[in-house]
């Protein structure tokens, strides 16, 4: 048996975040915005089947960038916690604040314990309020602490520069279609501030509604609705974009 | 490590381990004293008093089905409840009714639906309905303990098949048989007066207008003979649950539009109190 060099707990953590970091940023970003009717996620992400972004319970979504393996278990473990929760009290009794709470404690043991090698990933939980103000996003690092955040985030390898361009750009009460255009706006920058295009097909798109009339408020965009949010997005005439976002609420 | 996952306040183990999709085999594996069908039963002589639900009836037409249910819950002579719903959605495409203990039937509906819906969330895809239809029959075998004490859980199951693109309906047994009922089908305390009524009116071409007042006629008829099942209630505005399930998904009726039917058949009633008569030949 080798003899242990001591390491100085601030280096062992140090290495620690730095690992993490650097297995997070390998992965695409994607954005979380507060829109007039709810919440919108967007993402790049040119897989069908894997996806970055789903639904936890009735009005919480979930988002992650990072290692896909790490981040789907911690997912179905917020499904069984919801789900479990539900079940035991009542649907009311489901609250992002305690799901944002056990990942929190869970992704912190990980990080802080020895025997395992710390989660790669960063998530996101949001739930949408009755109003605007009742809308709550927490983003949740590798190392296990709670952002509370408003208005807009980002997450993943270019987050910093994302969520700065977000935060100068972004509005509240903006319609779906603006905010869509800006979200895409902002993951089409790259580090060194050059543009790329973004095609749709490429987007993964989806949305906690308010407005929605089930008790389930998560729900996918793609296909011709995305495209069509799209192009009224890019029109920018508010009326046009205010009508298409009311519209596909149906 | 897992041994003190408590204290930290993580997620157990349990929740983080990758394996089945179903909330029921989660639970038996983390809390299984939450199963309905994993509770000992104190030895008990009798039969315990409890309210039970009664009549629930379905009809397929032509891209979809109709599902429901009449009001009353009895317990032995007592009407326990006048406004009981027994008709609930089960997921986007499917519904089930529920006769039997009523206690217990909410509760097998409710961890149903969130098997379902469970499922869906974890899979990202829904079950097929034989899937669903199956599952069902599984949580009611497991209440064959409680059924063998006179608490037994008879559901009928009805959803609207994507793949085939039709309404389908499924019928189950105390003991979890399952079998699938083509054209209509009827559960509970009224269901043989229910099914005779069906069985003279019901025909391929229905349009859903027509099946809905047809379960409405037979749950009438199921009332006029049944003692524990419940006709349309004008004086205290309580009408049957009725629901609709087409490719559009699962939509129960307003209480207006209900209204609407039973009112329409009490009319007819009047004057032809055994309802709509077929023709010998």
């Amino acid at each position: 048996m080798s003899t242990p060099f001591y390491v100085s707990p601030q280096q062992a953590m140090a290495d620690r975040a730095e690992y993490a970091r650097k297995g997070i940023a390998r992965g695409r970003s994607l954005v979380v915005l507060q829109y007039a009717d709810g919440i919108v996620f967007v993402g790049e992400n040119p897989s069908r089947a894997l996806h970055k972004f789903s639904e936890i319970y009735d009005r919480i979504g979930f988002a992650a960038a990072g290692k896909y393996n790490e981040y789907e278990n911690l997912r179905i473990g917020g499904v069984r916690y919801a789900d479990l929760r539900g079940y035991t009290y009542d649907r009311d009794d489901v609250t992002a604040r305690g799901l944002a709470n056990v990942y929190a404690q869970t992704l912190g043991t990980i990080f802080s314990s020895v025997g395992e090698k710390p989660y790669e990933v960063e998530l996101v939980v949001a739930e949408v309020g009755e109003t605007a103000e009742g809308d709550q996003i927490y983003r949740l690092p590798h190392d296990g602490s709670i952002v509370d955040e408003h208005g807009s985030v980002a997450v993943g390898g270019n987050a910093e520069q994302i969520s700065g361009y977000l935060d100068q750009r972004h509005r509240d009460g903006m319609t779906l279609a603006e905010a869509l255009k800006l979200a895409v706006q902002s993951l089409s920058r790259d580090t060194n501030g050059s543009e790329r295009e973004i095609p749709a097909e490429r987007l993964e798109v989806a949305v906690l509604d308010r407005t929605r009339p089930q008790k389930r408020k998560f729900k996918r965009i793609g296909g011709r609705q995305l495209s069509r949010l799209l192009e009224a997005g890019g029109a920018e005439t508010a009326s046009e974009a205010e009508a298409d976002s009311g519209g596909d609420v149906e | 490590m897992e041994a003190n996952t408590r204290s930290t306040g993580r997620l157990p183990a349990a929740f983080l381990t990758p394996g089945s999709s179903s909330f029921m085999d989660f639970l038996s594996e983390h809390q299984p004293e939450l199963l309905p069908g994993k509770r000992s039963l104190p030895p008990v002589k009798g039969v315990i008093e409890a309210p039970h639900g009664t009549t629930i009836v379905a009809v397929t037409f032509p891209g979809g089905v109709v599902l429901a249910g009449d009001r009353r819950a009895t317990m032995g002579n007592v009407i326990a409840q006048r406004d009981i719903e027994k008709v609930f959605p089960a997921d986007e495409y499917s519904a089930v009714g529920i006769a039997g203990t009523a206690g217990l039937a909410v509760e097998m509906v409710k961890l149903f639906q969130l098997e379902l819906e469970h499922f869906e969330k974890v899979e990202g895809a829904q079950l097929s309905l034989e899937g669903k239809a199956n599952r069902l029959s599984t949580m009611i075998r497991s209440n064959l303990g409680m059924a063998m004490q006179g608490l037994a859980v008879v559901p009928l199951f009805a959803g609207y098949d994507v793949d085939r693109e039709k309404g389908r309906i499924f019928s189950y047994d105390v003991t979890g048989g399952r079998s699938e009922e083509h054209g209509y089908a009827a559960t509970g305390s009224g269901s043989i007066f229910a099914r005779g009524a069906m069985k003279k009116l019901f025909r391929d071409d229905l349009s859903e207008a027509e099946a809905t007042t047809l379960v409405v006629q037979a749950l009438y008829d199921a009332a006029d003979d049944d003692s524990a099942t419940g006709g349309p209630d004008v004086a205290r505005r309580i009408y049957p649950i009725v629901t609709v399930i087409t490719d559009d998904g699962f939509r129960r009726l307003t209480e207006d539009e209900a209204s609407v039917i039973a009112r329409s058949v009490l009319e007819r009633r009047l004057e032809q109190p055994d309802g709509p008569r077929a023709s010998l030949l």
